[in-house]
This record gives C-alpha cells, structure tokens and sequence, in this order.
C-alpha cells in the first residue's frame, strides 16, 4: 500500500468537523488515523465515545505504548504530547506546551514522519492557532501527503490559512470531500 | 529503495545511540532504555538552540565540553508539574488511602522522579491537612540536581497561584491554600513547616537501587519515558521497596496492566492510577 497512516490536527470546531469525516470511513477501512484535537487539560473522554458512537470505524484514546492497528482512530489524550514510536507504538509525554498546545499537532507530525516518512497523510483542519503548519510541511518535505481543509469553509480559518501558507498542500477540500478521498487513497498501491 | 530522508533518519537513529552510549560511560546516566521518540525530540531540539548541525559534533561537545552534560541532562529530564496536578488523584487519595495510612505510628513515603517538588509539597499539605504530616517521612527524589534544587528551595512563581487553588480546591483541600505560602515580589515560597518531614535526595531509577519498607511509592508520568523493559524493571525497584499492603500511585495514563508484575498489585482504583502491593503467604 502506498499510505500506512493518517494523522489530523484540529482545534476550534474540531467536533463538527470530524463529525462529518469519522461516520464518512467503511467499516473496513485499512489506515489508522491518528489525531490531535486541542481540548482543555481537564476534559473527559465525551467527544471519543460520540465519536466511536456515530462511526463505523473504532474510536478510542491512544494508550501509552499501545500498538497502532489499522482502522482505528486514535486521539491524543487531553494535556498529554502524543508521539509515534518507529516500531509504531505510542508514548506520552508532558514536556511542555508547543504552540501554546498539549497535545501539540505538530509534536505528532514530526515524530510520525519518523515512523512512517513517505507513507503519511497529513489533515490540517479548522482552528484558531497555527499548530501543524510546520508538521504538515516536513510531511511533505518528506514526500508523504497533504490535505487542508478549505478556510473558507472552516469553522475558523486560521489553522487551515498558516497551513496552506507554510507548504504547497496536495488538496484544499471541504469536510464531505475528505472521507471519500482517505477512502481512495487507503486503496492505492 | 530507501528515500534520503529515510537513509538520513537511520543514520541519525545510529548517532543518537552513539551520543546515549557516550553519555554513559561518561557521566554514568542512563538514557538507553528510554523511549526513542522523546529521545530524539528532545535531543533535536538540542540541535536546534545551538549551532550543531548532527548529532555526531554534540557527542564531541559532550566527551571535552565539562559544562555541557548539564545542559544535556535538562534537556531530556522532563521537570513540567504543577502543584495539586490532577486533583482527582489527591481526591481519590483522602477518600482511599489515608484511612489505611492512619492505621500505621509512623509513614514512610517515596515520591520517585519528584521534579522541582511542586506535587511533593501538595502530598505534604495534604497529609498536614488529615493529620498525618508529624509523623510522615517523605523522600523526594530524583536524578537531577537543577530540579531537586529548586524542590528544595520551594519557591515558585506567582502567576500560577490562581491555577494552583483551583487545583487544590478541586482536590478535597480543607483550609484556604493561601494558608501555606507567602508571596513576595514575583514568587510564592511554600511554608518552612511543609518541608521539616521531607527530604530531597539525589536517585536514579535507571540506575540506584531500593528504597526500604515504604509504605506508599508515588511515581507519576515519569516511566511514559520509559520502554517497556525499563518499566517493568522499575516497577521491581517499587514492589521491592514497599510493604506488603503499601500503596503505588502512577500517572492517569500510566498503568500497571501490562507490566509483568501486575498480578502482584490490587487495584485500589483504576481511574486513578492507585494499585496496592499484595500481602503474599510465601
């Protein structure tokens, strides 16, 4: 398979917008998604089990040191760094805020590149700061892929406007246009 | 075929080893069995702030640069805490373990990876606050000295105060939390009177050995830098420094389950992270 991961970084808005990406995955869809989404330190696992609720696809919070497995949607846990291991396994960390974010899109970015390189595809979606620009440029730096979500559409634009900025993305898609293209590029050789 | 970026991520897997080694045999801290993906962000960053292209000049730096290894030390020695974090825990201590503790004349306590002190001095009030400090020993340890310095001195910024009450209010505190500090300038210095049962120490998990009959071991977000083989070697050191019946209270997303000596532990609560060493009949 050409792509082995995805990973998202979204902030403000996050709820709806994976909303209409989550539910859009089959059942059997082959690529783990991994994912930051800025939440308060304090928050509860509410917006996972809506999550895996509404999808067909698993949804859980990431485990420190749990194995990654195809086909489920992994999120950060609030207040906790989240990094990929090259044996694609996860660990925790609570270094300090990055981008005034812990977990930090662009401390998943990076350390995923390690772990997958070429083999990533890398999603900015709506949020006020500007979290994941440089992650999503060394994806492609490294030859993996990059889609932003529109900022016009984006509940807030900043996050998707830093992104496209900082690197030349391989697609500018509205939320209904993501899932149907993870679903075809899960399937390319 | 292998991409350039792959073929340099391998070579700097192969000098990051090297530079752990170097720090080894060096200055005797052991950074091997750390989680490799925090290693080398963190010895990036390194390579960042100074003006070091690869990771083979830092070693250089390190084995003839005296100063250095201190920079190096704080770099992969995570202090970030704060006092009364995650105050479900300090709940779910007064509500579960203190009663256990008062059944015994006198406490000892080992808070493993103590950082610059702050959840130290929080278990402090809280013992203080359920009548137990006076006759509580509390070792707070760790492996670097900048942190246990400034544990010691037990003097922390103001701006976090605010956050800090709410932190302890949320935790079952009793009093008012202004009650055990005085502010002065830009800083809050925690009361002479928290510190007289605590002593701050100088120990490596990776590397010292046991701390005798404990009978709670704190150790909270320090082994998630840890594979899975120094985990479950630590987690040894602390069943062997505890009492049978002894409390082990670990990080929220820190767990027992998969260690190898889960089977010897209670779960006193799952949530948060509190497990009980088993009384065995040998």
């Amino acid at each position: 398979m050409k792509y082995s991961a995805v990973v998202i970084g979204v902030s403000a808005g996050g709820m709806n917008a994976l909303g209409k990406i989550l539910p859009a995955l089959p059942e059997n869809f082959v690529l783990p998604l991994i994912i930051v989404q800025h939440v308060s330190p304090q928050s509860d696992n509410y917006m996972i089990r809506h999550f895996d609720s509404i999808s067909k696809i698993k949804v859980k919070e990431a485990d420190e040191k749990e194995e990654i497995i195809p086909g489920v949607a992994y999120f950060a846990p609030p207040n906790y760094h989240l990094l990929i291991e090259e044996n694609r396994t996860f660990s925790l960390s609570t270094e300090g805020r990055v981008n005034y974010s812990r977990p930090s899109v662009d401390v998943l970015f990076e350390s995923a590149i390690y772990a997958y390189c070429s083999g990533l595809v890398g999603i900015i979606l709506t949020g006020a700061n500007n979290d994941g620009s440089k992650g999503l440029k060394m994806i492609k730096d490294c030859g993996g892929l990059a889609i932003v979500q529109e900022p016009s559409s984006a509940e807030v634009s900043a996050m998707p406007e830093a992104a496209i900025k900082l690197s030349k993305v391989d697609y500018i898609l509205k939320l209904e246009e993501i899932g149907p293209l993870l679903v075809k590029l899960s399937k390319e050789k | 075929m292998k991409s350039k970026q792959e073929l340099l991520n391998e070579n700097e897997n192969i000098e990051i080893e090297l530079f752990l080694q170097a720090i080894y045999m060096k200055f005797g801290y052991d950074f091997r069995n750390y989680g490799k993906a925090h290693i080398k962000r963190r010895v990036r960053h390194r390579l960042t702030v100074s003006d070091f292209n690869s990771v083979s000049e830092l070693i250089h730096k390190l084995l003839y640069d005296h100063m250095f290894y201190q920079d190096v030390l704080q770099d992969l020695s995570i202090t970030v805490t704060e006092m009364f974090r995650d105050p479900d825990f300090y709940l779910a201590v007064r509500k579960e373990v203190v009663a256990l503790l008062k059944t015994y004349p006198f406490i000892k306590i080992w808070h493993a990876g103590c950082a610059t002190g702050e959840e130290v001095y929080s278990m402090a009030i809280l013992l203080k606050e359920e009548g137990l400090l006076k006759r509580s020993q509390i070792y707070a340890t760790d492996f670097n000295q900048m942190a246990l310095q400034k544990a010691r001195n037990g003097i922390y910024p103001i701006d976090r105060i605010k956050e800090y009450t709410q932190n302890y209010q949320k935790s079952g505190g009793k009093a008012s939390f202004s009650d055990y500090y005085s502010a002065r300038y830009e800083s809050v210095i925690l009361n002479e009177s928290l510190r007289e049962n605590i002593v701050f120490a100088d120990h490596n998990l990776v590397t010292d050995g046991v701390f005798g009959e404990m009978n709670m071991v704190i150790c909270r977000n320090v082994m998630i830098y840890f594979d899975k083989e120094l985990q479950d070697k630590v987690i040894r050191l602390f069943y062997d420094s505890l009492v049978p019946g002894g409390f082990l209270c670990l990080g929220s997303k820190e767990s027992l389950r998969f260690a190898s000596l889960a089977d010897r532990f209670d779960v006193t609560t799952e949530r948060q992270k509190i497990y009980r060493k088993k009384f065995e009949t040998l």
